[in-house]
């Protein structure tokens, strides 16, 4: 058949939606499938009771010792944070694009005036609303125990902590994301998100600690290898804001006070954003060339 | 309303389209046909942008490849089964889509009604049978009106009543001007809906032709399979060869090429003969040969 005997086609005026609406009416419906999601219920409570039950102890054997008590509980809740947040984050973006694509859906909401681009902001900014409701409502919970206790809390202190969580969250929902772009399938990609989270948590500071010995890796490469890593970024940042210090992370925390001192957020935070929006991008680069099916 | 200009399309090393082109003008319904692995859905999926291609795409004169978005808000697409989230009431499903589809107001109960699901507004999805899905899934199709409708084998999870009723819905909206490009291999289908036929294999097209053409063409590409007992065989290919058919032996029957109105025929013939047939069956030229070379 000749494409010469087609006939020409008229320009048809299409009024496709905008972008932020589009986005806004995705991010809606995914805040509200997470909320109700199963696994994500079993994640809040998770949180919260380890929360709650590190606030309770910690304000009951600390009550009497003050903004001191305070920042012992604060402590122990980076610890929980550090844990809970990144896997309940990592699994939840490595199943958005991955377990739609999967069931088909994907498929069927690509045929529709909404573009890829909107598609990975959309389930990005719904999932941020979700995981943000979750940990509001942990570190709000145990603000509330830490008050009824009778220890002393500082307001301020853990609004730093609810927004340095909300990074760590939003930092592993774009690693997550991103990994769910990439695989065909959902198990494989939640599978991805958990062992990144072990090798985060765990792997990455046993790794440092051996690298450390066995190539005698200078102070200042330590420091800054373990601020390439967002869990010890958080926790550095975290820990700084606590007590204007982090000299309780050894030598290399000794070196990054004496060193950067004042520019030390400023490095905690350009690491953060770096794992945010990175990792997003290439997401999104990614689903642009994927197949839905 | 669709213009393509020598798409190709690939995975790896195998081509599911190879340079096709058609195009389809307003208010035109054109049916893609062919067997499984013949490009039909491949060629959908390429019109709504969701592969990569070679080649260019138009649709409503907004190239797919660069203005997708905007090309997809001329298009109502109907998959072959609705995959969407479960959980979701039937009024929420199109509410959803109403604002994806930029559609201001929706009257729920009217179109709902549009296409036979009235009442249904307050069901999960995962509550519907497949028929309803598929009229859901159209229901969103429709929001918004658009000019065109794609359809990728719409009734295959369908049982037979829930088919005709499909068709006999499509059938009805195709004749209000939408132009209509459907995939199918179901030549009923075909028959009912189109006015040209992209006949496809392989991903290459073997012949673009008007529907009536595509009757006779499937018609004489048909062999019809007649069991009968051994004795009888030989009166009866002398009787079908006396009527003007070329039937042959294959050892457990007979084998009879047949065009597509006369699919009866021999039946008719060797009943008034009084020779009886114990089965019969109607085959494809290749299955018909395949048929012959096993028995040989």
């Amino acid at each position: 058949m000749s494409a010469a005997a087609i006939p020409s086609c008229q320009i048809i005026e299409a009024h496709a939606p905008t972008l932020i609406s589009n986005i806004l009416t995705l991010a809606w419906r995914e805040l509200r499938d997470a909320l109700r999601a199963r696994s994500f219920l079993l994640y809040s409570l998770a949180f919260l009771a380890l929360g709650l039950g590190v606030s309770y102890v910690s304000a009951a054997g600390t009550g009497s010792l003050g903004l001191s008590g305070f920042g012992r509980t604060t402590a122990g809740l980076i610890n929980i944070v550090l844990l809970v947040v990144p896997l309940m984050a990592l699994t939840t973006g490595a199943s958005a694009i991955a377990s739609d694509r999967e069931r088909g859906m994907l498929l069927f909401l690509l045929a529709q005036p909404v573009s890829r681009l909107e598609v990975v902001l959309g389930k990005f900014l719904g999932l941020s609303g979700a995981l943000i409701a979750c940990i509001t409502l942990g570190l709000g919970a145990c603000s509330l125990v830490l008050a009824w206790q009778g220890g002393a809390t500082e307001p301020r202190t853990m609004l730093w902590l609810a927004g340095l969580s909300v990074l760590l969250a939003l930092s592993m929902l774009s690693v997550g994301m991103l990994i769910s772009a990439l695989a065909r399938k959902a198990s494989v990609a939640v599978g991805t998100g958990v062992f990144l989270w072990l090798a985060l948590v765990f792997v990455t500071d046993l790794g440092l600690m051996a690298g450390t010995l066995a190539l005698r890796l200078p102070v200042k490469t330590l420091f800054l290898l373990t601020l390439s890593n967002p869990l010890q970024a958080f926790k550095m940042w975290a820990l700084h804001s606590i007590d204007a210090s982090i000299d309780v992370l050894g030598p290399a925390g000794l070196y990054a006070m004496d060193t950067y001192h004042d520019a030390l957020p400023w490095m905690f935070g350009a690491s953060m954003a770096a794992w945010i929006v990175l990792p997003l991008v290439a997401a999104a680069l990614i689903f642009r060339t994927r197949s839905p099916v | 309303m669709i213009r393509i200009d020598h798409l190709t399309m690939k995975f790896g090393k195998f081509t599911a389209a190879a340079d096709i082109s058609l195009s389809l003008a307003r208010g035109e319904s054109l049916a893609l046909w062919g067997s499984n692995g013949a490009g039909k859905t491949t060629i959908i999926r390429c019109v709504l942008g969701l592969l990569s291609f070679q080649g260019t795409i138009r649709v409503g004169g907004r190239d797919v490849a660069r203005d997708g978005k905007r090309a997809r808000s001329l298009i109502g697409y109907v998959p072959q089964e609705l995959a969407f989230y479960d959980d979701l009431r039937v009024w929420e499903a199109i509410t959803l889509f109403a604002r994806l589809k930029n559609v201001a107001r929706v009257d729920l109960d009217a179109t709902l009604d549009h296409v036979g699901i009235p009442d249904q507004g307050g069901k999960r999805i995962r509550e519907l049978s497949g028929g309803m899905k598929q009229r859901l899934a159209l229901a969103i199709a429709l929001l918004g009106d658009p000019p065109l409708l794609v359809l990728d084998e719409v009734t295959a999870s369908l049982d037979v009543c829930g088919r005709a009723e499909l068709v006999a819905l499509l059938g009805r909206l195709s004749g209000q001007g939408r132009s209509l490009l459907f995939a199918s291999h179901r030549a009923d289908e075909v028959t009912s809906l189109a006015q040209r036929v992209l006949m496809l294999e392989k991903g290459k097209v073997t012949a673009e032709v008007p529907v009536s053409q595509f009757v006779a063409r499937l018609g004489a590409g048909s062999v019809l399979h007649l069991h009968m007992p051994a004795p009888s065989r030989p009166v009866a290919i002398q009787l079908l060869r006396d009527h003007g058919f070329a039937p042959t032996l294959n050892g457990v029957g007979i084998l009879v090429p047949v065009p597509a109105t006369q699919k009866a025929v021999p039946l008719r013939l060797l009943a008034e003969a009084r020779l009886s047939v114990d089965d019969f069956e109607l085959l494809s030229p290749r299955d018909a040969n395949l048929s012959q070379e096993n028995h040989a």
